[in-house]
């Protein structure tokens, strides 16, 4: 940590290009904005020349130039109240930058997230990107927006007094050859002391927030194992190490203002002997030496705090660096240069050698031949990890083959752009997904151009019109995550609701039922048949009834499948499907 | 905010020796520029360096002196702040573990999460500035003016002309900013949500090409927080401009009134020159101030949320009344004391009642511990009474439809209770009021005879072992979410996962039970989670055993295989299982089929068959291969 490593630097070099471009964006205001501090900062700086100017004038009892003293006292009113406009103007011009910035960059990482493969989400957390788009994010742009017209503005203060003080007294200027080593090496300190338990306290904080997302949502699990006293010390567990690495930051972090004030003071203890030694000699006035220790003060502030705005600096890169991981996550493969965008489609789907795992070395699909003629229903059972919700990753373009290829209507699916090739399958998946908005916005979802009665029209066909006619609101009820007001089965017939509405020519039904009864599913077997009609539809379930009817069975069983053919056929071969048949009723 | 103070009190001893050692601190910051003072109007004209020398030695005493003892207390107000955060985090945890399922409903569940964390980390902020802050500032700010005060009334009254616009400005725009950061929060809030749902229902974003519309709806919840953040942030920018410029106007008065003092003999130029640097430190100590004020906006907002929690009345207290009295009132209201008429109007008034107490182990005294100990052992010199009974049980979740209507079964120990029925029928709120996760609305559930409500938690919870449906798992390892904190042998373990089916799956796996799940479960299958879930609720070798729709993710193989491990090595233990599938039921002692919140249907499958129709029809539908 003591030293930079230089590939470290070229990473930080690169970073500030990447967040510069983002300032480069709003270049203009930008440029507003330091002019602005530049101005204000110098006006602020008059003052205190100003005052000292007047006070030279105040010569003694009787004796005081007033003209001279209103004078100054008019420009510093003039300059004061100039100085206080223009950095309420900067403030309003900042806050505008800075929500811009924000703006964007959280459209752009949530924009990013839309094009990144489903295999991004599979492996990271909502809570950490959540974090990325929150946390960061304000971290970065509080940084951006503060630090940087900080620095600036320390920039002209330091100069702007250093100049002043040497146009005052050169001979003063001398005493900050004493005081400034001692900044330089507080600084120093601070910086390689700090900024690694800054970085400490925001990985605990993160590790905290980790905890409380997955603790709160097993809320219920806890309370009926009585683990509450447990999950309280496995948090207090994390707790404490959270507020520890906040206080040990804090504990070096809040030696800064009472070192930068010792410095200050030092400064002026100094500054006021050599001073009234000088004064003695005649070689200034009692007015340099005000103006000289205003000044002073000025001058030594920003110094002394640069430890301080760069650990603030420091926490900015590091969320940066997150961030532009975040954007930097490979999305989605574009689509093949000449890929073809389908819109009529018959419904042939081949599966020929597909190979396939999530990670390398643990293949899944070993070797997947299937063919499904169009209209026809392909039912998939096996037992549970054999790798059935692969095959729809794969049929969806969710994730590729490593080896063998699929082919829609003899087309190699990877020449048909995603899109196309997605909005040709309508899918109800095990877990049902909704999201915050009301019934019928969830179930038009995909169907833009559908009616209100078109929304009826299918949750009716799915069973599910008498249940929604009995919430308060009806249709137009907003469902909460964690909200009573539907039963997971329900939920589920909302999506194959949803389903219905769809017109497409192929259909994924992944355990679409498991969540629904009996009684129900047997209601909206008609409905779904109806569904079926002419589409091409692969169906996985656990209740074999379902799926006697399907034109080809498939039993896959690690990877491979077993055995192909209908209901009658496969009992018959009295093989691995007839064995869990006979199970069901064992 | 009330509450913060509350949760600072044990360290009030601490904080006011902090605050001894940063008042004396703060009074060597004050005494610098009274004697640079007194150098230039007493010393100076006396011509003698060496004692110009002396004094500048002075100074530099008190230079260091203010620098150890601010450092001192600052190091104490971390510490306060550490501690005081940890507190209030902690207790806020351990309140939310122990809401009750509605009060938990009303929250929700992500408002909960950014309570927790986003909140108390405004706190831990608020508190240490407050505390380094709050001290130093008004000190400064009031010592600056006596100090200014001795040296030149007239001058100083001059200053304190333009501190009470200084103060009105920080006091309104502050007032105006809890709500403005209040309504922020809350944009985050909907933000978070966007982006949790698009990140769990991926899937079918992309599946419907909805991705232009969602980034679109993600683009309107951005701009709102944005403007919010803005309106707040643009009130609180104008604070500090106004007050400086006050302070700076009221400075040049006091050089022109300065000047006319001078000039009629009444004051000395040095005296101005010192009150000039006074004047910095009361401008230093109000822009503390201000931005203390900005700073408790925001914390105050945060302090009300977590007060809202921390507030929430207990739910669910645990009855003190005995046993068989509850029986007896409960079940014939009619026959109504003060006590079943209490029963009566629980739902409604239950926190604040007395006969209820607490049960939070922190909360509850040696007195409560001593009550709990007293529930007695009811009807233990009779046959032993039925484990489980429901009593004309009524329940409803927001007072408006019931979900469930006169429930009423009996179940005997060792016996099995099959649930089944139409999605939405109330199977699972059935078992959520057997497990007390709600209370019922009318009517009362026993367990071996006595009242739910009146079975301390901790004894209530040791006899179940559950499996929710789409049950929770966490990062940690198989072993360890299998043993679920409880005190179980390796041996315990091994049995579990050999009875859960999932013996094989696991030592497949290179580390076993070692091996460390990702978060949520994610890197099992569906079928591999529930049978993880199954064994930690075996685990234990509870006496009533929970499985709502536990093993829909298993193939009828195994879902059979697991039973029959049930039914032999767990003889004695009392299930109740929802299923979808009649085959899982089938052989349960009882089963009861349910529509609409009612039971419908209520006996063993074969008088099922006979007598309920709906029933017959689902198992014709699903065994339908069988009669061909």
């Amino acid at each position: 940590m003591k030293t930079e490593h230089p590939h470290h630097r070229q990473k930080k070099q690169y970073l500030m290009l990447r967040i510069w471009r983002y300032l480069y964006h709003y270049k203009w205001l930008l440029a507003l904005a330091f002019a602005l501090t530049v101005a204000s900062n110098l006006f602020n700086l008059l003052g205190p020349m100003l005052s000292g100017l007047a006070i030279d004038a105040i010569y003694g009892p009787g004796n005081v130039d007033f003209p001279k003293v209103f004078f100054y006292a008019g420009l510093m009113v003039l300059f004061y109240g100039a100085a206080s406009l223009l950095s309420y103007l900067l403030s309003i011009l900042m806050i505008r930058l800075s929500q811009n910035i924000v703006r964007k960059m959280r459209q752009d990482i949530y924009d990013h997230l839309a094009v990144l493969p489903v295999k991004y989400f599979d492996r990271t957390p909502a809570g950490e990107i959540i974090s990325r788009i929150s946390y960061d994010v304000d971290t970065l742009n509080g940084s951006l927006a503060n630090d940087l017209l900080q620095i600036l503005t320390s920039l002209i203060t330091v100069v702007g007094s250093l100049v002043m003080m040497l146009m005052i007294a050169p001979a003063l200027v001398l005493v900050f050859a004493v005081t400034i080593p001692i900044s330089i090496i507080l600084t120093k300190y601070m910086t390689t002391r700090v900024r690694p338990l800054f970085r400490k306290r925001s990985a605990k904080l993160g590790e905290l927030n980790g905890y409380v997302e997955e603790m709160i949502s097993g809320q219920k699990t806890v309370k009926v194992y009585h683990q509450e006293e447990n999950m309280i010390h496995r948090f207090d567990l994390k707790n404490t190490e959270a507020v520890d690495a906040y206080y040990r930051a804090d504990y070096y972090g809040s030696m800064t203002g009472p070192s930068v004030n010792f410095i200050n003071n030092l400064s002026l203890s100094l500054i006021s002997v050599a001073g009234a030694i000088l004064f003695l000699n005649g070689r200034i006035t009692l007015g340099n030496l005000s103006s000289f220790v205003l000044y002073s003060r000025k001058f030594s502030g920003p110094i002394n705090e640069a430890a301080n705005i760069l650990s603030e600096f420091q926490s900015a890169f590091s969320a940066a660096e997150r961030i532009f991981r975040l954007l930097d996550e490979e999305p989605e493969p574009a689509d093949a240069p000449k890929a073809l965008s389908v819109s009529e489609v018959q419904g042939q789907v081949d599966f020929e050698h597909v190979k396939f795992g999530y990670d390398e070395g643990r293949t899944i699909i070993h070797d997947l031949t299937i063919s499904a003629r169009p209209g026809t229903l392909t039912a998939i059972v096996g037992p549970t990890g054999a790798g059935k919700t692969t095959i729809i990753n794969l049929l969806m373009r969710f994730y590729d083959p490593q080896e063998g290829q699929i082919l829609l209507d003899g087309q190699p699916i990877r020449e048909i752009t995603r899109e196309s090739l997605r909005r040709s399958y309508a899918m109800v998946l095990q877990d049902s997904w909704l999201f915050s908005g009301t019934i019928a916005e969830n179930v038009s979802y995909g169907s833009a151009s559908a009616t209100m009665e078109d929304v009826v029209r299918v949750c009716k066909a799915a069973y599910i019109h008498d249940a929604i006619m009995q919430l308060p609101q009806g249709y137009d009820t907003v469902l909460t995550d964690e909200g009573t007001n539907l039963s997971k089965g329900q939920k589920q017939m909302l999506t194959i609701a949803r389903a219905m509405l769809l017109d497409a020519r192929m259909l994924i039904l992944d355990e679409a039922t498991s969540n629904v009864d009996t009684q129900t599913e047997q209601k909206i077997q008609a409905a779904m048949t109806k569904l079926m009609e002419g589409r091409t539809c692969f169906v996985i379930a656990h209740r074999l009834s379902t799926i006697q009817n399907a034109d080809c069975i498939l039993v896959v069983e690690n990877g491979e499948v077993v055995e192909q053919g209908t209901h009658q056929e496969l009992l018959k071969r009295n093989g691995v499907y007839a064995g869990i048949y006979r199970a069901q009723f064992s | 905010m009330k509450k913060v103070f509350f949760y600072l009190k044990p360290y009030l001893g601490r904080m006011s020796l902090g605050l001894t050692i940063k008042f004396t601190g703060t009074i060597m910051d004050l005494l610098l520029p009274w004697i640079l003072s007194y150098l230039i109007d007493e010393i100076i004209p006396k011509k003698n360096i060496s004692l110009v020398l002396l004094y500048g030695f002075y100074m530099l005493v008190c230079s260091l002196i203010a620098w150890i003892t601010n450092i001192v207390a600052n190091r104490m107000a971390s510490l306060v702040a550490r501690n005081t955060t940890e507190r209030i985090r902690h207790d806020l945890y351990a309140r939310i573990s122990y809401l009750s399922s509605r009060q938990t409903d009303e929250f929700t569940i992500p408002s909960l999460e950014s309570r927790l964390t986003t909140d108390t980390y405004n706190i831990h902020q608020m508190l240490g500035m407050m505390q380094r802050l709050g001290v130093r500032a008004p000190i400064l700010l009031l010592g600056g003016i006596c100090v200014t005060l001795t040296l030149e009334p007239v001058l100083t009254l001059v200053l304190l002309l333009s501190l009470p616009f200084v103060g009105g400005v920080v006091f309104y725009i502050s007032r105006k900013g809890i709500p403005l950061f209040t309504k922020q929060q809350q944009a985050i809030d909907k933000m978070t949500r966007k982006v949790r749902e698009s990140a769990s229902g991926i899937r079918v974003i992309k599946a419907l090409s909805k991705t232009e519309y969602e980034k679109e709806s993600f683009r309107e919840i951005n701009e709102d927080l944005v403007r919010k953040e803005t309106h707040a942030s643009k009130t609180m920018a104008a604070s500090s401009p106004l007050m400086n410029l006050f302070l700076n106007l009221g400075l040049t008065l006091v050089i022109v009134v300065g000047a006319y003092r001078v000039y009629i003999g009444a004051s000395k130029a040095g005296v101005i020159l010192a009150f000039l640097t006074y004047f910095t430190i009361i401008l230093h100590a109000l822009l503390s101030i201000n931005r203390m004020f900005m700073l408790y906006s925001k914390g105050a907002a945060s302090a009300n949320r977590i007060s809202e929690v921390l507030d929430t009345p207990e739910d669910l207290g645990v009855m003190k009344a005995s046993g068989p009295e509850v029986v007896r009132n409960q079940t014939r209201p009619e026959a109504a004391g003060p006590e079943a008429a209490r029963s009566e109007t629980r739902s409604e008034a239950s926190a604040s009642e007395a006969a209820w107490k607490q049960t939070r182990p922190e909360v509850a005294g040696p007195e409560a511990a001593q009550n709990q100990e007293t529930v007695p052992v009811t009807t233990a010199s009779q046959k032993p009474a039925p484990k489980i009974t429901f009593s004309h049980v009524s329940f409803s979740y927001h007072g408006a439809q019931n979900a469930l209507t006169d429930i009423d079964f009996t179940l005997e120990k060792g016996q099995t209770l099959g649930i089944i029925g139409a999605t939405g029928s109330g199977k699972t709120t059935l078992i959520k009021l057997l497990l007390r996760l709600y209370d019922p609305t009318e009517g009362t559930i026993l367990v071996e005879g006595r009242d739910l409500r009146s079975i301390p938690t901790e004894e209530l919870y040791q006899k179940f072992g559950v499996v929710f449906q789409n049950d929770f798992l966490y990062a940690d390892t198989l072993a360890e979410n299998i043993r679920f904190g409880r005190e179980l042998s390796a041996d315990q373990l091994t049995e579990a996962v050999r009875d859960a089916q999932a013996y094989n799956f696991i030592h497949n796996i290179p580390d076993g039970m070692d091996h460390e799940l990702a978060v949520r479960g994610s890197n099992l299958s569906g079928g591999q989670k529930q049978r993880v879930l199954i064994s930690r609720a075996l685990a234990a070798r509870p006496e009533i055993l929970i499985l709502d729709d536990a093993s829909s993710a298993l193939d009828y193989k195994t879902d059979a295989a697991l039973r029959k491990a049930i039914r032999t090595h767990l003889a004695g233990c009392t299930s109740v299982i929802i299923a979808q599938r009649i085959s899982s039921i089938q052989y349960a002692d009882l089963i009861l089929m349910l529509e609409n919140g009612h039971i419908i249907g209520a006996g063993t499958h074969g008088q099922l068959m006979e007598s309920c129709p709906p029933y017959r029809e689902i198992a014709d539908a699903q065994m339908g291969g069988l009669q061909e």
